[in-house]
C-alpha cells in the first residue's frame, strides 16, 4: 500500500482553481519535498491529505479517506502548519498531558527527553516562548509520536538559520528511520536539497515535475560552458540558460554526460535553480502554445 | 477497516473489547473537557469569586445586625429566616453567574480556536470533531451546574459556620442554627433544579450558540442574536403576531405569560419530574439542540483558521 495516492485531486475556492487534477502517488519511506511559487496550490494540497478541506477527485493517505476519517487517520499521521498553531494559552505540561491523554501512540518521556535539550521550562506557557522554542516545542511533541506519515507545512518559517538547521537535524537523526513517510513544503529550498529523496514541483495547482532525487542526478545536468564551446552546447536544447559573473550556466534534461563534459564543468543542479528553470520552461512551453 | 476496535479472537473476552472501546472513546473526551478548564480558567474563577464576594457580604450585615437580632426575643426564626433569603439570594447569584458564564463561553467556544488558529493544532491530533463539539457542549450543560452546585453548597457552609461563629461571639444559641437550618435539605432540589433547567431545557440555547460559534466569520455574538430579531421582526410585521418572541421568553423563562403574577408557583409545579419530563417542549427542544449540535459538527469540520 502506498502511503498517499492522489488520483484528479481537484479544489476550487469559488471560481479560483487551487488543485487542478492531481496524480500523486508517495511510497511509504520517502522524504518528499513540494515545491512551487506562491498561490501554487502547497498548501491546499497538504490540507486535502490531512483530511482539513473536502475535495474531488480520489485521495486516499495510509487507505483511508482524510475527508471522512480524519480523527482516525491522525492516529498515523502528524502535522505542522505553516504558522504557530500552539495555543498561546497552554503551559507545555498541559500540552504534554493532552497530547498523552488523546494520542495513543505518544511517548511522553521522548517528548520530555527532547525538550530538556532546550531552554524551555515545562511550567512556561507558550506565549511566552519564543518563536523558535514554540517550533522546538512542535517538533518535540510530534517526534515522540510514533506515526507514519509527518506532513510539514513551511515548518521552520520565520526561525533563524540556527533553528532551521536542529530543526532538520533532530528531523533526520531521531526520527526518520525509513519506514515514516515525511512530506515537506518549504521556500528555503537549499536547505532540504540533502533531506529530500524525492521532489515534486506544483504549480498553478498542477503537477510540473515528480521524480526522485536520484533521478534528478540522473536526469538534469549544469554545465559552466566554456565560452567558445556556447554556440555548440546550445544545439543540444538546453532547457534554461543563465549568466552568472560572465560565464554562461545551461540546465540539460536527458543529455547524455560525456558530451556535456567535452562543453565545460558539470554538475547535478541545485534544487532553486532547477525549479526556476523548469517553472520557466513551463512558462515558455504555454506560451508556445498559445502562439 | 476500523483500527478502533480491537480484534477480539474469544468470545469471553468480549466485554473486555467492550471495556476498551469505551476507554478510547472516553479518554478524548476527558481530555478534551480538561483541556476547556485550562483555557477557560474563569470558568471556575468566577463562580469561586462570586462566592466568596457574596460570603464577606453576609459577614459584614451579620455583624452590623448581630445585636439587634440578639436582643429579640424569636432570635432563632430571625436568623433562620435571615439565613433562608440569603441562601436564596446565593443559589439565584450563582445561576445567574451559571448562566453568563454558559452564555459567552459558547459563544467563543467554536470560534476562538479558529481566530488563534490552534484549531490546527487539535485537529492534528486523533479527537474527532464530535467530541470536540460534544466536549464543549458538556461544559454549559454538566460542568458548569456541578461547579455552581459545589460551590454554592461550600459557601452555604461557609456562610452557616461564619454565621455560628459571629452570633456565639454575641453569647446566643447557635444549636438552633444547626438543627433548623434548611441548607441541610436544599442541596438535592437544587442538584435538580440545575440538571433540569441548566443542563436539559437550556440545552437548544447553548447549542445555537455553539453553531453559531463555530460558523461565524466574525462578531460571533452579533450573528447569535441577529436571526432571532430577524425572524420576530419579520413575523410582527408580516402578521403582526409575535409567537416567535413568545417561543423565546418561554424558553428564557419558563413559563409562557409573564404577566401571571402566580408565575413563581407555576414555574416551580412546571419543575415537578412528571410535569418536567412530560412536557413535550422539553423534547422538542432536545431535539433542536440535537440538529444544532449535528450542524456545529459539521461545521467545525469544515471551517479553518480565520
Amino acid at each position: 500500500m502506498s502511503c498517499i495516492e492522489a488520483r484528479g485531486l481537484r479544489k476550487a475556492f469559488g471560481t479560483t482553481v487551487a488543485l487542478d487534477g492531481i496524480d500523486l502517488r508517495v511510497e511509504e519511506g520517502r522524504i518528499v519535498g513540494i515545491i512551487g511559487p506562491n498561490g501554487a496550490g502547497k498548501t491546499t494540497a497538504l490540507n486535502a491529505m490531512l483530511g482539513l478541506i473536502p475535495y474531488q477527485g480520489e485521495l486516499r493517505v495510509l487507505g483511508r479517506d482524510p475527508w471522512k476519517e480524519r480523527d482516525l487517520l491522525m492516529r498515523d499521521v502528524c502535522f505542522i502548519a505553516d504558522v504557530a498553531v500552539l495555543p498561546r494559552w497552554i503551559k507545555v505540561s498541559q500540552a504534554l498531558d493532552f497530547v498523552a491523554g488523546v494520542h495513543p501512540r505518544f511517548d511522553r518521556a521522548k517528548a520530555e527527553d527532547f525538550l530538556a535539550k532546550t531552554s524551555i521550562s515545562l511550567e512556561r506557557r507558550v506565549k511566552h516562548l519564543s518563536k523558535g522554542m514554540v517550533a522546538q516545542l512542535h517538533l518535540a511533541l510530534i517526534m515522540a509520536i510514533d506515526a507514519r506519515l509527518l506532513v510539514l507545512d513551511e515548518p521552520t518559517l520565520g526561525l533563524d538559520i540556527l533553528f532551521r538547521k536542529q530543526f532538520y537535524d533532530s528531523l533526520l537523526n531521531d526520527y526518520f528511520d525509513r519506514s515514516r513517510t515525511i512530506i515537506v513544503t518549504t521556500h528555503q529550498v537549499e536547505e532540504l536539497q540533502h533531506i529530500l529523496t524525492d521532489l515534486l514541483f506544483i504549480e498553478r495547482g498542477r503537477v510540473v515535475l515528480s521524480c526522485s532525487m536520484d533521478e534528478v542526478e540522473s536526469r538534469y545536468m549544469e554545465v559552466t560552458v566554456n565560452p567558445d564551446q556556447v554556440a555548440a552546447a546550445r544545439t543540444l536544447k538546453p532547457i534554461y540558460e543563465r549568466q552568472v559573473f560572465g560565464r554562461t550556466i545551461l540546465m540539460f534534461d536527458r543529455v547524455e554526460r560525456g558530451r556535456l563534459m567535452q562543453l565545460g564543468e558539470v554538475r547535478t543542479p541545485n534544487i532553486a535553480d532547477l525549479f526556476v528553470a523548469v517553472m520557466e520552461n513551463q512558462a515558455r512551453v504555454a506560451q508556445g502554445a498559445a502562439i | 477497516m476500523n483500527a478502533q476496535s480491537t480484534p477480539i479472537t474469544e468470545p469471553s473476552f468480549q466485554w473486555e473489547g467492550y471495556a476498551a472501546r469505551i476507554s478510547t472513546a472516553a479518554r478524548p473526551l476527558y481530555w478534551s473537557i480538561r483541556r476547556e478548564l485550562w483555557e477557560n480558567r474563569y470558568l471556575y474563577m468566577a463562580p469561586l469569586a462570586a462566592g466568596a464576594v457574596f460570603l464577606s457580604g453576609v459577614m459584614v450585615n451579620m455583624i452590623a445586625m448581630r445585636r439587634r437580632i440578639a436582643a429579640s426575643s424569636d432570635y432563632a426564626a430571625q436568623v433562620q429566616g435571615l439565613l433562608s433569603s440569603r441562601y436564596e439570594l446565593l443559589a439565584g447569584l450563582m445561576m445567574a453567574t451559571a448562566l453568563i458564564l454558559s452564555i459567552f463561553y459558547c459563544l467563543d467556544a467554536l470560534y476562538g480556536e479558529r481566530r488563534d488558529r490552534s484549531i490546527l493544532f487539535w485537529k492534528s491530533l486523533p479527537v474527532s470533531d464530535v467530541t470536540a463539539v460534544i466536549s464543549k457542549l458538556s461544559i454549559p450543560v454538566l460542568v458548569l451546574p456541578l461547579l455552581g452546585f459545589g460551590i454554592t453548597l461550600a459557601t452555604e457552609y461557609l456562610m452557616l459556620l461564619v454565621s455560628s461563629a459571629i452570633f456565639a461571639g454575641s453569647g446566643v444559641s447557635i444549636t438552633g442554627l444547626w438543627t433548623q437550618a434548611s441548607v441541610l435539605r436544599i442541596p438535592l432540589i437544587w442538584l435538580y433544579h440545575l440538571v433540569t433547567v441548566h443542563g436539559l431545557w437550556y440545552a437548544p440555547l447553548y447549542a445555537w450558540l455553539l453553531l453559531v460559534s463555530a460558523w461565524a466569520p466574525r462578531a460571533p455574538f452579533m450573528w447569535a442574536l441577529l436571526p432571532p430579531f430577524v425572524i420576530c421582526g419579520v413575523e410582527k410585521l408580516a402578521f403582526n403576531t409575535s409567537y416567535f418572541l413568545n417561543l423565546l421568553q418561554y424558553r428564557f423563562m419558563g413559563s409562557r405569560s409573564m404577566q401571571s403574577h402566580d408565575h413563581a408557583q407555576d414555574f416551580m409545579a412546571s419543575l415537578l419530574p412528571h410535569h418536567f419530563f412530560s412536557n413535550p417542549d422539553l423534547w422538542t427542544g432536545l431535539v433542536v439542540a440535537a440538529v444544532f449540535l449535528f450542524a456545529a459538527v459539521r461545521m467545525r469540520r469544515s471551517r479553518g483558521p480565520i
